[in-house]
């Protein structure tokens, strides 16, 4: 799944991020997100989400060719990957993390956030 | 290992400038869960009868609960205590927002600070890395700016409790903020904090918190959150948040207006929360893991200026909208954004002002000892008090001690208009046709917090209907008088279940407001701790803490007893003067009739003292 933001609705609520790393990291550990919040306040008292669009930077910086598109979306193809970390900053968004066993990570495009975000800020992009 | 839990203890001694972890003893998450419970015991434990509650002795304790920063509805809360400034005996309040998740990410359930800092230091926690760091910078300066210029130097994972000046002055009634627009109000925390010279405590945190069955709690946060999605109240109440009830309030004649003295006020429209959504609104603003975000962040302009602000919420409406009188919601959303700024409550804030412009009005105090003129419905007025408070200048010294205390100051008959239990002022429901609401205010071990028990519902429509339910129903124009039957069962009660809530780390309001079952809260806690509770068996540990907190009081309040348990004179001798209650009054004959019957059920003498064999039947002997 392929994701956009309406980010006026936004709570910043951190709900995304809560079950994006129980499902991709399988642990309560909303660090290892792969999308970020930032609270923009007192003024103007807005959020903004940061979040993968599936542009690609990132395997376009991959020295080993380890990320993958199927699909409109980018997946890392651990198999492959040697982890050098690059893509990391490649980023421009920053929302890729390095796991525990310092492995890059990216959005799978799993649609958790979509489905629990409870304002409807994080969608599937349909277009 | 203690599933759910971080499993440590932070201790930060400020007097030797060192940190230390330590394990949670595992009976201390058995029979207190955590939140609330740590906060209450712990401090029983530490303290000793005759501290200075703004001595380097008193100890404060930030305690999370097992389901906080977990994947649930309203996972966010966190729990503060000490010993309170204001009331002089058991002190806590919780605030919302991200904070506590985020000690719990950098492996804290609990932290307690103890001692004094040598000079006006920021707290810094990064994972295992604990720093006090001198910082003079942040002297005088607002919460809110203080957290914004925080923020800003160490970046946007940390988060962040501040002070403002009035916890720098030790003000009774100084709040800890957090997240620009969330507080820990009541009962003097932040003049706690400020007495160890603390403005600001930050945490960062990046660990992992272990879960018993991480694939099946999963699956059972995810349900919560889509069953919170299908509730009426999801869609009904969440636009408005607590000021939903505004309205509704004044239609049960229970809205506190002009410093108490009636209870309905005619522009309540003006300040409700359609006029928040109508005339402020810039964007629903949630605590952590919430699905029915109450926070209404706004911007508000104002002939003393324009500001952004969280809230008003409904007990800020109630206090400086009502008590206070000022009945635009520009201008109680100003007299927030004043509150928030020098960190202070703006329920006692409310409450402290508008109990200074009755004094005024009646001739108790004069122009001269206020230096100026004041009226109720002033906002210039309500801003020059606030400012006076916080720096504890002239009168102000004497309203920062809050109104018990300046009363006794004051004379002249203010005592039965200085609307306080135990010290601490009066929130946002007026009581005099609800014997249960008013009751929940005696009881409360804080002082007159509706925390503990919101038993106004129930005195309005004999039902545990919750809030959506009751604004949908209304009254349809008719109040009967609401009498004490049945209320003190319905009290102690709902003095174990909200508080429940709050030990174990969670918002009440998805339950409160818009009827979340409790049963998904047993099987989530089994799930995420590996332990089995009833919701029954979680009550019986949140009426222990009720038994400790009484015997708490009577520890650290010398003659502690039956008196310190009455509402002002107000309330059982002056007949309501207008609104839907006109002529109502509870009188202390009835009062006394229902603690008699609250003691006894409770287990307590007739002096309100735990009966040794109550204190051995919930093992605090
Ligand atoms: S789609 Fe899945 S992986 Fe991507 S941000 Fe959302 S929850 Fe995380
Ligand atoms: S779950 Fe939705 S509302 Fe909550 S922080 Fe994420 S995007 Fe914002
Ligand atoms: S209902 Fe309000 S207090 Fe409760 S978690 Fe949501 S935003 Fe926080």
């Amino acid at each position: 799944m392929k994701l956009t933001v309406k980010e006026e609705r936004c709570s910043g609520c951190n709900v995304c991020r809560v079950v994006c790393a129980l499902h991709n990291a399988g642990a309560v550990q909303p660090s290892q997100a792969l999308l970020k919040i930032k609270g923009e306040f007192p003024d103007p008292g807005t959020y903004k989400i940061a979040y993968c669009n599936q542009c690609g930077i990132c395997a376009d910086s991959c020295p080993e060719d380890a990320i993958l598109e199927r699909d409109g979306e980018y997946n890392i193809d651990y198999e492959l990957c040697t982890q050098c970390l690059i893509c990391i900053d490649s980023c421009p968004f920053d929302v890729m993390v390095v796991t525990e066993s310092e492995y890059p990570a990216k959005c799978t495009g799993c649609g958790k956030c979509v489905e629990l975000c409870p304002r409807q800020a994080v969608l599937a992009d349909q277009g | 290992m203690l599933y759910g839990y971080a499993g440590k203890i932070l201790t930060i001694n400020l007097n030797t400038g060192k940190a230390s972890a330590d394990h949670i003893p595992e009976d201390l998450a058995r029979d207190y869960l955590g939140g609330r419970g740590f906060v209450a015991r712990l401090l029983y434990d530490r303290l000793d009868p005759g501290t200075d509650p703004l001595g380097p002795e008193n100890i404060i304790v930030v305690a999370t609960g097992p389901l906080s920063g977990h994947l649930l509805p309203g996972s966010g809360k966190t729990h503060f205590g000490a010993l309170s400034p204001a009331t002089g005996g058991y002190g806590d309040s919780n605030l919302g927002g991200h904070f506590g998740p985020t000690l719990k990410y950098a492996g804290y359930d609990c932290m307690i600070i103890e001692g004094k800092a040598d000079q006006l230091s920021t707290i810094i926690i990064d994972n295992e890395t604990v720093k006090i760091v001198p910082d003079q910078g942040l002297k005088g300066k607002g919460a809110i700016e203080a957290e914004q210029e925080l923020k800003e130097r160490l970046g946007e994972d940390y988060q962040l409790l501040t002070i403002g000046p009035a916890g720098e002055n030790k003000v009774a009634f100084a709040c800890i903020s957090h997240d620009f627009g969330r507080q820990a109000g009541r009962t003097g925390v932040a003049a706690v904090l400020g007495s160890k010279n603390i403005k600001a405590v930050a945490v960062r945190g990046t660990k992992k918190i272990p879960v018993f069955d991480a694939k099946r709690a999963q699956e059972k946060g995810e349900e919560m959150y889509k069953v919170c999605f299908g509730k009426p109240g999801f869609k009904t109440w969440t636009p408005f948040g607590t000021a939903s009830i505004t309205d509704w309030a004044n239609e049960v004649g229970a809205f506190p207006t002009r410093n108490f003295q009636t209870s309905y006020a005619e522009f309540h429209e003006k300040i409700n929360g359609q006029a928040i959504v109508d005339r402020l609104l810039v964007t629903d603003k949630g605590c952590f893991g919430c699905p029915t975000p109450c926070g209404k962040y706004g911007h508000t302009t104002t002939a003393l200026g324009s500001a952004y602000v969280e809230g008003p919420e409904y007990e800020s409406i109630a206090t400086l909208g009502g008590s206070c009188c000022l009945e635009e919601i520009e201008e109680v959303a100003y007299a927030n954004y004043v509150c928030d700024q020098l960190g202070i409550d703006t329920i006692s804030a409310g409450v402290v002002v508008s109990f200074a412009m009755e004094c005024f009005e009646k001739g108790v105090i004069s122009a001269e000892e206020v230096g100026r003129e004041i009226s109720f419905g002033s906002l210039e007025d309500t801003v020059y008090l606030l400012e006076k408070i916080a720096a504890r200048e002239g009168i102000g010294d004497v309203l920062a001690e809050g109104v018990k205390q300046a009363a006794a100051i004051f004379g002249d008959g203010s005592e039965s208009y200085a609307i306080h239990v135990k010290g601490l002022e009066w929130s946002g429901y007026e009581c005099r046709n609800a014997p249960g609401m008013m009751l929940s205010y005696m009881t409360a071990d804080v002082g007159a917090h509706h925390n503990r028990s919101w038993a106004l519902g129930y005195d309005v429509s004999q039902s545990d209907a919750d809030v959506s339910e009751l604004i949908e129903a209304g009254t349809g124009g008719k109040l009967e008088i609401s009498t004490p039957d049945g209320k003190v069962d319905h009290v102690i009660s709902m003095q174990h279940s909200r508080p429940l809530f709050d030990a174990l780390g969670i918002c009440r309001l998805q339950s409160m407001e818009i009827g979340f079952e409790t049963f998904h809260y047993e099987e989530v806690f089994e799930l995420i701790t590996g332990r089995r509770l009833s919701w029954q068996e979680m009550l019986a540990i949140s009426e222990r803490i009720w038994q400790l907190t009484r015997q708490f009081n009577v520890k650290h309040i010398e003659g502690f007893g039956r008196d310190w348990d009455y509402p002002p004179r107000r309330f059982m001798e002056e007949p309501v003067p207008s609104g839907p209650n006109e002529g109502r009054y509870i009188s202390k004959e009835i009062l006394d009739k229902m603690l008699d019957e609250y003691y006894e059920k409770r287990g307590w003498d007739k002096n309100g003292i735990p009966k040794p064999q109550t204190l051995a039947r919930f093992g605090l002997d």
